[in-house]
C-alpha cells in the first residue's frame, strides 16, 4: 500500500528523530551524563520508520539493543526514553533498564533485548498469544545479521512456522556482526535463505528505502492478520557508525562508510529528496527538522530535571510484590 | 484417607488449575499424546485440546522463550523441562529473560511462567541426567523455587505456582513419582515460604527438601533408637525461604545438619549455613554439618553413584558428629 504524503512526512519525522536522538545520546555519553551501553542506529532509520507505518499500537514490537529508532517510531515518548537514558525515575523503565530495554506497553513495545537473537522466541510467544486469543495482532521483532547465527533464532523460526504464528522477523542486515563482517562468518550471501529452511515466506528489501520497507512489512502484516503465519524480511542496510560507542571501526574502510553516507544511499536524504519531488519545499523539511530539535531539547531538559529513583526502588519490580 | 502417587497428585493439580484458569497453557516435549516422560500430563491433551497442551520440538530455549512471550501477553504458561540438566540448554531464556523482564521494564511486564522439571540421581542416568541444580536458580533473583517431597506438597505447591504472577520453578524428583501419600480431594494451594516440620525433636535440627527429606526421616528413626531426638524440617520452597521456622528450631536444638542431593560445594546448604550463622550464632553448640553429593559428576555404575549421593546412613553419621 503506497504511503500518502502525510505518512511520508511522519516517516521523515521519525527518521530524523531517531538520528538526532542518537546524536544527542552520543554527546551526553561523551559528557558522562549517559553511561553503560550505547548502540546507535544511525544509517538504519528507514527500517524502523517504514515498519511502524504498517503497524497498529496493539501490534507487539520486540526490538534489540540497537532499537531506539524502532521504539521511537512505534510511539514511545521521547521524554520517557531520554529520562531512561539518564537513569531517571520518569524513564520508560523507571531508570532500571537503560538504553537496551525500553518498554511501553501502551504502544505494544515489550522490553527490548540485549542478548543477540534472544527476542525471537519471545516474539513467537507473543504472536501465538494473539492467535490463541483470536485477535488479528501481529508481533514484530528486529534483529541483526549476526543474530541469524544464534541457535535460538532457528528454534524460534521453526516454532513460528509450526504454530503458523503471526510473527514478523525483520533481519536488519547491516553487513557487520558487531565488529566482524557477516561474510566472514556466514556462507550465505542472502540471509533469507535461513527462512527457506523453515518454509517461512521471506523477501529481501532495500532497508534504506522507507517505501520499500513499508510495502514489505505491509505484506507480512496482511499475511499475519489473515492467519497465514510468519514472514521473514531481510532489510539490506548499513550502520554508518560503530557497533557501539567507542568502536574504532578498524574492521572496515572509511571509504565504504562514506559511500553509505552519500545522498543516494542515506535513508534520510533519500526520503528528503523524494519529499521535495512530491512538492514539499525545503523550508517545510527544515520545519520538520526544527520540530525534532525542539522535541529532543525538551526531552533532555525533562530528563535532567527528573529525579533519580529512590534507593528503595531496588526492591521493587523484582517480583510482583516488593521484597525486603 | 485418599492415597495418590506423586505423579497423580501433580496431574490432579494440573487438571484443577487448567479448569480454573483458561489462560493456563502447557508446553513441552512429548507432553500430549505420550503424556510426558513421567506421565504427569497424561490425559490433559484429550481433556483440554491442542490449543492448551502444546507439543513442542526438542527446543528448550525456543519453547521456554515462547512461554515467556505468552506470559507477557496474558497467558499463564507451564513449560515442562524434561530433565533439570536441560536448564543449561535454555539458560538464557530462563535467567536472562524470564527472571529479568519485570525489573528491566520497570514493572510494566509480568512473567507468570511455571517451569516444571525433575532432577536427581539414583537411577543410573549418569552425569547429564542426574544433577540437582536448585542452587543455581536460588542465585538468580526473579524466580521462586519449590521442591515438593510428598504427593500432598506436590499438589499444593504446584497449585500455588499458578497463583503467582512471577516465574516459578517446581522441581520434582525422578524417584518420587511413584511414591504414595495422603492427598485430600480438596486441597488448598500451599503458600510458598512456609516450611513443614515433619518431625519434632530436641537434640538436632535436620534441614532438607525434596527426596532427601525421606532420607532425613529414615535417619531420624535410626537416630531415635540411639537416643538422639532429631527435628526434621522440610523447606518445601527455598525461595522464598522460611528462616523463621529454621531459626526457631535451631535456637531450640543448638545443633544443625543440612542435607540435600545437590553437590556440597556451593550447594544451597552453604547459603543456609551462612544464614544460620548470621541469625543464630550465639545459640550454636557445634559447627553446622552439610551432607550433599560428592563434588564429582555423577557416575553411571551403581556403586559409584551410590557412593556419590547422600544416603540415610551419611545423614546419621553427620548428626552423630554434631551430637558428640
Amino acid at each position: 500500500m503506497a504511503l500518502s504524503l502525510e505518512e511520508l512526512k511522519t516517516g521523515y519525522y521519525n527518521m530524523v528523530l531517531a538520528r538526532e536522538f542518537e546524536r544527542k545520546c552520543e554527546a551526553l555519553f561523551q559528557q558522562g551524563i549517559i553511561r553503560g551501553s550505547l548502540h546507535m542506529c544511525i544509517g538504519q532509520e528507514a527500517t524502523a520508520a517504514g515498519t511502524a507505518l504498517a503497524l497498529r499500537d496493539d501490534d507487539i514490537l520486540i526490538t534489540n539493543y540497537r532499537g531506539h529508532g524502532h521504539a521511537l517510531a512505534k510511539g514511545i515518548s521521547p521524554r520517557a526514553a531520554m529520562a531512561e537514558m539518564l537513569g531517571k525515575v520518569t524513564g520508560c523503565c523507571k531508570g532500571k533498564g537503560g538504553s537496551m530495554h525500553w518498554t511501553d506497553l501502551s504502544k505494544g513495545i515489550m522490553p527490548a533485548n540485549a542478548i543477540v537473537g534472544a527476542g525471537l522466541p519471545t516474539v513467537v510467544g507473543c504472536a501465538l498469544a494473539a492467535k490463541l486469543d483470536g485477535n488479528d495482532n501481529v508481533a514484530v521483532t528486529f534483529f541483526g545479521d549476526g543474530a541469524t547465527n544464534q541457535g535460538v533464532v532457528h528454534e524460534a523460526m521453526n516454532l513460528a512456522a509450526m504454530w503458523q504464528a503471526p510473527a514478523i522477523f525483520i533481519c536488519e542486515n547491516n553487513l557487520y556482526s558487531e565488529m566482524t563482517p557477516i561474510s566472514q562468518t556466514t556462507n550465505n550471501k542472502d540471509l533469507v535463505e535461513r527462512a527457506a529452511a523453515y518454509n517461512i515466506p521471506a523477501e529481501i528489501v532495500d532497508g534504506n528505502d522507507i517505501e520499500a520497507m513499508h510495502d514489505a512489512v505491509c505484506r507480512a502484516v496482511t499475511r499475519g492478520r489473515q492467519g497465514k503465519g510468519p514472514t521473514f524480511i531481510e532489510a539490506k542496510t548499513y550502520r554508518t557508525v560503530g557497533h557501539m560507542i567507542g568502536d574504532s571501526q578498524i574492521y572496515r574502510d572509511k571509504a565504504e562508510v562514506e559511500a553509505w553516507r552519500a545522498p543516494e544511499r542515506d535513508p534520510i536524504m533519500r526520503l528528503g529528496a523524494k519529499l521535495l519531488g512530491h512538492g514539499l519545499t525545503a523550508s517545510q523539511l527544515t520545519a520538520i527538522e526544527q520540530e525534532v530539535t525542539r522535541v529532543i531539547e525538551d526531552a533532555v531538559q525533562f530528563a535532567k530535571d527528573s529525579p533519580y529513583p529512590a534507593l528503595d526502588e531496588v526492591y521493587v519490580d523484582v517480583f510482583e510484590h516488593r521484597i525486603a | 484417607m485418599r492415597e495418590l502417587t506423586y505423579s497423580q497428585a501433580l496431574r490432579e493439580a494440573l487438571y484443577e488449575e487448567m479448569a480454573r484458569d483458561a489462560n493456563i497453557i502447557l508446553l513441552g516435549e512429548d507432553i500430549g499424546v505420550y503424556g510426558g516422560l513421567f506421565k504427569v500430563t497424561d490425559g490433559l491433551l484429550a481433556k483440554y485440546g491442542p490449543n492448551r497442551v502444546l507439543e513442542t520440538p526438542i527446543s528448550e530455549s525456543g519453547f521456554i522463550g515462547a512461554a515467556v512471550g505468552l506470559a507477557m501477553c496474558g497467558k499463564h504458561p507451564m513449560a515442562e523441562l524434561m530433565f533439570m540438566d536441560f536448564a543449561w540448554v535454555a539458560a538464557d531464556q530462563i535467567f536472562n529473560q524470564a527472571c529479568k523482564m519485570r525489573q528491566m521494564s520497570g514493572g510494566q511486564v509480568s512473567v507468570p511462567l511455571v517451569i516444571r522439571t525433575q532432577q536427581g540421581g539414583g537411577r543410573g542416568n549418569a552425569a547429564q541426567h542426574s544433577q540437582s541444580l536448585e542452587a543455581h536458580f536460588a542465585h538468580i533473583p526473579g524466580i521462586k523455587i519449590a521442591l515438593p517431597s510428598t504427593p500432598y506438597d506436590a499438589k499444593g505447591l504446584l497449585k500455588q505456582a499458578f497463583r503467582e504472577n512471577d516465574p516459578v520453578i517446581v522441581i520434582e524428583h525422578k524417584l518420587l513419582y511413584n511414591t504414595k501419600g495422603n492427598v485430600p480431594e480438596q486441597l488448598a494451594p500451599i503458600p510458598f515460604g512456609v516450611a513443614d516440620v515433619k518431625r519434632t525433636g530436641k537434640d538436632v535440627t535436620l534441614i532438607s527438601y525434596s527426596r532427601t527429606v525421606l532420607h532425613a526421616l529414615e535417619a531420624a528413626e535410626t537416630l531415635a533408637q540411639a537416643g538422639i531426638d532429631v527435628e526434621v524440617i522440610d523447606l518445601r520452597t527455598i525461595h522464598p525461604l522460611d528462616m523463621d521456622t529454621i531459626a526457631k528450631s535451631v535456637r531450640k536444638t543448638t545443633r544443625v545438619v543440612i542435607a540435600h542431593e545437590s553437590h556440597r560445594n556451593a550447594g544451597f546448604g552453604a547459603e543456609l549455613s551462612a544464614r544460620i550463622s548470621e541469625t543464630c550464632f550465639g545459640w550454636l553448640d557445634a559447627p553446622i554439618e552439610r551432607v550433599g553429593a560428592l563434588d564429582v559428576p555423577i557416575a553411571y555404575s551403581q556403586p559409584l553413584e551410590a557412593h556419590t549421593l547422600p544416603s540415610p546412613d551419611k545423614i546419621v553419621q553427620a548428626v552423630k558428629r554434631v551430637k558428640l
